[in-house]
């Protein structure tokens, strides 16, 4: 796979289309494309992790939780993610290990704030490939 | 060649035009855009003719799924859209209100001059800065504990207000007086309390921003003077932000709780995030309740950041609140779902009007409409971008007719972030500003840059259109001379 994620431009908010080999990479690449929106990632370091586990009615709506937990942890701990473990992703459940570190002001220039992820052109798309597609509320 | 539009809608007049219910299989009502030909062919690149008729899906819809003509794309619901469902058997949809419950606007008027401002200018825009947290991360400098953020949830401004931040006429002229009745915070889960305690009193980032404006028309000179705008020249200040994370995450959990309820209530959808339950169901009305305490935070927040900002003005112009005249106009939200009676086929009818980024417009004589201004109308607030104007309207009765007392609440963007960053560079925005006399202080540059006067539609031609229309009538005009962006 030659790139992790694209960014998805739209008028009001930005989307995001990630690429996997298999659907946890997909989702791991579009937790990664949401924090490139919010900081520039190489700055990033990995200092701690946090364990993230949910449930949902399908894998749409896992995706979306899964980004929505991922904003939730951003905007209460303020913790940046650049790396993503998907350890099990079901149907409905989906276990998580990601590292990042604490948002410094000095060393972290602060981007984009995200609202939260939407179910505006929700894909999640298992037939060539592994690919998923979000729209953000920027 | 005809553009492709022209095959679809339905000219009603030169500010009317609509989209038929054969547009798209499922549509209950018509859609009815608020526009000129003009802008037609924008909105038509952007598929808002898509998100308007999905609206139109809405079980319990009445009349038309509306877009004002700052229309623009949005998610699920186009953002500049109305929807009224009937009470009765009709659905409350969380995405017709946005993440930013009750992002709104509040507009305050001094006894300055642009010729005592101008020269501090730079000195208020720090010192604004400085004194109001913005931008992404930012934190409030009032620490509240959990249960007055219950009280916040329930009482808005008036919670503010009674802690000694800004004056009990403050809350006259807000809409809702402030606080919205139905709040109840046992239906606003703990991410949504955890997000919201330290982001209350904070501007946020975005589109967010104070902007420092002088009056430089005057359309409607003694509706203007009943609102404290009495000449050209004159310095007003105006706050846009809303329910930072608190807001944000009520509207994530609703919405994937009403996507379940969806499936419970066999409702049939063309996009998810259309999500929606009935009105009348425990997951519509636990919705509503959530979205009122959400309302009502982010109407503390913006009476928090009036009483800082007061206290800004008078350090900088070493003059008295009295001596500063900083009374509040008045205070609308452009992010909300509202039950409100309106006449619809000689009956009286409850409805849910969800606004999401349109501005409730109501008439001379309306009993919400505050005392001072009963005879004049609500007014309306109109941010533009931050290069260009800014309007003050006032609501009419066509809106009650048409549009359930709503009108447009910006500019609306025509060109997305990305393009945006991609076309300008913020310092280079920061100068054009600065060369047509616009002092600017914001979080980070590239915030600037998405937020460019060409990123949006032109203001004044999405105000011409709500004014010629009938649906707002315009009162002033302001240019921004000093800008804080979060």
């Amino acid at each position: 796979m030659e790139k992790d994620f694209e960014i998805l431009d739209h008028t009001a908010d930005v989307g995001i289309i990630a690429y996997g080999a298999d659907l946890k990479q997909a989702f791991a690449n579009a937790a990664k494309g949401l924090f490139s929106l919010i900081t520039e990632l190489d700055d990033v370091e990995e200092v701690l992790c946090r364990d993230i586990e949910l449930t949902a009615s399908d894998e749409e709506s896992l995706l979306v939780g899964w980004l929505n937990e991922l904003v939730y942890r951003f905007d209460t701990e303020g913790v940046l993610f650049k790396r993503f473990d998907i350890t099990q992703l079901g149907d409905t459940r989906l276990k998580a290990r990601s590292y990042g570190e604490k948002a410094d002001s000095a060393k972290h220039s602060l981007k984009t704030g995200v609202k939260g992820a939407t179910y505006h052109m929700l894909k999640v798309d298992k037939t060539d490939g592994f690919r998923v597609q979000v729209l953000f509320d920027i | 060649m005809s553009a492709p539009w022209k095959e679809i809608v339905r000219k009603i007049d030169d500010y009317r035009w609509e989209i038929p219910t054969s547009y798209k299989a499922g549509m209950t009502v018509p859609g009815l855009i608020f526009t000129s030909e003009s802008m037609l062919d924008h909105i038509w690149e952007e598929q808002v003719f898509e998100q308007v008729a999905n609206v139109a899906f809405l079980p319990g819809i009445v009349r038309n799924s509306l877009a004002m003509p700052d229309i623009h794309w949005g998610y699920g619901f186009p953002i500049g859209g109305v929807a009224a469902t009937r009470v009765k058997d009709g659905v409350v949809s969380p995405g017709g209100v946005g993440f930013d419950i009750n992002c709104g606007v509040r507009l305050v008027r001094t006894n300055l001059t642009e010729d005592e401002v101008r020269p501090k200018i730079e000195q208020l825009v720090n010192q604004l800065f400085v004194d109001i947290p913005s931008g992404l991360g930012s934190e409030g400098k009032i620490r509240v504990k959990e249960k007055e953020l219950e009280e916040v949830m329930v009482r808005g401004s008036r919670w503010a207000v009674e802690k000694g931040y800004g004056f009990p006429e403050d809350i006259t002229v807000t809409e809702e007086s402030g606080s919205m009745k139905g709040a109840n915070p046992d239906k606003v889960g703990s991410k949504a309390r955890k997000r919201g305690i330290p982001q209350l009193g904070t501007l946020g980032s975005g589109n967010h921003f104070l902007e420092v404006g002088v009056v430089d028309e005057l359309y409607d000179a003694e509706a203007a003077k009943a609102m404290g705008i009495e000449a050209l020249g004159q310095v007003l200040l105006l706050i846009h932000t809303g329910s930072r994370g608190f807001g944000h995450q009520i509207c994530t959990d609703y919405v994937a709780l009403l996507g379940e309820a969806v499936k419970r209530y066999g409702i049939s959808l063309p996009d998810r995030q259309l999500a929606c339950a009935p009105i009348s169901s425990s997951e519509g009305r636990d919705y509503l309740a959530a979205m009122s305490c959400a309302a009502n935070y982010a109407w503390a927040n913006r009476q928090f950041i009036l009483h800082w900002a007061r206290e800004s003005f008078a350090r900088v112009f070493g003059k008295s609140q009295q001596e500063l005249g900083m009374r509040q106009i008045y205070d609308v939200c452009h992010n909300i779902a509202k039950l409100e009676d309106y006449t619809i086929n000689g009956k009286k009818e409850k409805l849910c009007v969800h606004r999401k980024g349109a501005t409730r417009a109501f008439p001379v004589g309306h009993p919400d409409v505050p005392d001072i201004y009963r005879s004049i109308g609500q007014p309306v607030l109109i941010p533009g971008d931050m290069g260009r104007y800014s309007y003050v309207a006032l609501g009419t009765e066509a809106a009650m007719k048409e549009t359930f007392g709503s009108t447009c609440h910006g500019a609306g963007r025509v060109q997305s972030r990305g393009a945006a960053k991609r076309s300008l560079r913020g310092a280079d925005v920061a100068r054009a500003l600065a060369d047509r006399g616009i002092t600017v202080k914001a979080g980070s540059l590239a915030s600037l840059a998405e937020e460019a006067s060409e990123a949006y539609k032109d203001v004044s031609e999405v105000v011409d259109i709500t004014h010629k229309a009938g649906i707002s009538f315009k009162v002033a005009r302001t240019k921004p001379i000093g800008v804080v962006k979060g």
